[in-house]
């Protein structure tokens, strides 16, 4: 019942990071450019709604719908002002631009708010700790539920937005040829501005779901990066469903490898990543890369 | 002068005075090192079908990309309609009505090709081309709808990109090299569309090396020489010697420019 139960909180930690890893798999996998500072990103998010629920003293739920629409409004601008701009020298500079970037959200951060570790699962209430006992060994969380079913509906409405809204077949239109794309009338800058904005909010959602879940700290954002970037590279680049597959594989590895020995836990999720990256699927993907 | 010049509306007489539809002056765009296009004025009115011909890298490609935004001028100027468009982006240009189909298709792979048509139609002017109407025009689409894009044969991709252009409702059709790769069959198909699509009174500019064909489109043939016009006549007044005169630089060969 153990290595069930192992299965079982492995998915909905998966869920956490398929979360993360939505706003960095419309990046990589469809607009092709990678932004280092995305778990620095989600982790801005977790500290607005922190913000927001100690001054305004509502639920850090209420928090995040208002922090929201202003993280959209911080993606659109981080586009305009800084990957625009750098992606003109480009497609490296991105890379070299937003992991400068990551590095002043850290220490801004830790300037504001001091390198203390924070929760909001106080804050939260009761649904962080209430559970559903299945049996003595088996106990599924009220809000690991919560997290697994915004991750299906975040990460499907996404993948729906892509194939079915005339905004998402612009997007990957101009991922796909951006030449062409202009030549149909595309704007490429407004749809890739619009497109960051949805990842920037999509990475507050994860981060604030992170705060409630277990703890943050200006410093909490290049671990989630990776774990969203393995999340990413196994669910396979341009499938957002894919995607939330890849989260909950590296998850359902990390519990079952911590199952074996605690200090497996990570390791068994990076050895996952690794063997998919060894895979022929890893090197169609390395491959791909190269000629997109 | 109609804003909406839906197929048919250049059929009758144009009226001598009005302002061209296109109006190059003194066009400079340049390729790295390489002075592509030299100081090129070119008028075009309403209706008008002008064959651009000249040999590999005479600057044919980036004179179209030129007017169509795609390729910064580094001197001279671009009017359309009326308006000055030098400095605007290819995409506003698109809106105002000048639509390229690039050389090499360069369709959007991964989409099918109704995913193809419905994205340039998203943001297009007003105007008679829709999904249907295209599919009309284009027949062999219809039953590929869902097909993706990189899985047409090159003849299907082809009319794919002149399809896709014309959901744009375009004023101004450009056609790069709209044979190039192609099998003399399935040339032959995107040909015999495109005539009847010519033949509705669409204001085209057609890169084409088959000579014989580009003559028989087009009222009037233009042949670049290392980036400068070398010959501008109506197509009728032209023989194919001095075309290919012109063609090869083997003699000065300009005729007096013909008023459009």
């Amino acid at each position: 019942m153990t290595w069930v139960n192992a299965v079982v909180q492995g998915v909905l930690l998966g869920a956490v990071y398929a979360l993360f890893a939505c706003g960095l798999s419309l990046m990589v996998g469809v607009m092709r450019i990678i932004n280092l500072a995305h778990g620095d990103i989600a982790v801005i998010g977790a500290y607005l709604v922190w913000v927001i629920a100690e001054r305004a003293h509502v639920s850090p739920f209420l928090a995040l719908i208002a922090a929201l629409p202003v993280m959209l409004v911080v993606g659109h601008f981080l586009y305009i002002a800084l990957i625009s701009r750098s992606l003109r020298g480009g497609p490296l500079v991105p890379l070299l631009t937003t992991f400068g970037l990551a590095i002043v959200i850290q220490n801004a951060l830790q300037q504001l708010f001091s390198p203390d570790v924070r929760s909001l699962g106080a804050a939260a209430g009761a649904i962080t700790t209430a559970s559903w006992r299945v049996t003595g060994a088996l106990a599924i969380s009220w809000f690991g539920i919560l997290i697994l079913v915004v991750a299906v509906l975040v990460l499907g409405g996404l993948e729906l937005f892509l194939r079915r809204t005339g905004l998402g077949r612009e997007l990957r239109a101009t991922a796909q040829d951006p030449d062409a794309a202009r030549l149909v009338g595309i704007d490429a800058r407004a749809v890739y501005a619009r497109a960051t904005a949805i990842a920037v909010a999509t990475a507050a959602l994860a981060g604030a779901f992170l705060a409630i879940r277990s703890t943050f700290e200006p410093a909490s954002g290049p671990t989630q990066l990776l774990y969203a970037f393995e999340a990413v590279v196994i669910g396979g680049f341009g499938s957002l469903w894919g995607t939330l597959l890849g989260g909950i594989v590296l998850g359902v590895a990390q519990t079952l490898g911590a199952r074996i020995d605690p200090q497996y836990s990570i390791l068994a999720g990076h050895l996952v990543f690794l063997a998919v990256l060894a895979s022929p699927r890893g090197r169609s993907l390395a491959a791909r890369s190269t000629w997109t | 002068m109609s804003r909406d010049p839906r197929p048919g509306a250049g059929d009758g007489p144009r009226a001598p005075a009005t302002s061209p539809l296109l109006d190059v002056a003194s066009l400079d765009a340049r390729y790295g090192l390489l002075h592509a296009v030299r100081g090129v004025s070119l008028a075009l009115g309403e209706g008008d079908k002008l064959a651009l011909v000249g040999a590999n890298g005479a600057g044919k490609t980036t004179l179209l990309r030129a007017i169509a935004g795609a390729h910064p001028a580094s001197g001279g100027s671009v009017r359309f309609a009326g308006a000055d468009v030098t400095a605007l982006p290819a995409h506003r240009r698109v809106a105002l009505g000048i639509a390229l189909v690039p050389e090499g298709r360069r369709l959007f792979p991964d989409m099918t090709v109704l995913e193809n048509l419905l994205v340039a139609g998203r943001r297009a002017r007003p105007g008679p081309w829709t999904v249907d109407a295209v599919l009309d025009a284009f027949p062999l689409l219809r039953p590929l709808r869902d097909r993706r894009a990189a899985a047409l044969s090159g003849g299907e991709q082809q009319a794919t990109a002149i399809a896709r252009a014309l959901m744009t409702n375009p004023r101004l059709l450009l056609l790069d090299e709209v044979s190039l790769g192609l099998a003399p069959v399935a040339v032959d198909a995107v040909y015999a569309s495109l005539t009847r699509l010519i033949a509705t009174g669409t204001t085209v500019i057609l890169v084409e090396q088959d000579l014989g064909r580009a003559m028989r489109i087009a009222d009037r043939v233009v042949c670049l020489l290392e980036g400068s016009i070398v010959l501008d006549g109506p197509a009728a007044s032209l023989t194919r010697e001095r075309v290919t005169e012109a063609y090869f630089g083997l003699r000065s060969a300009a005729a007096p420019p013909v008023a459009p």
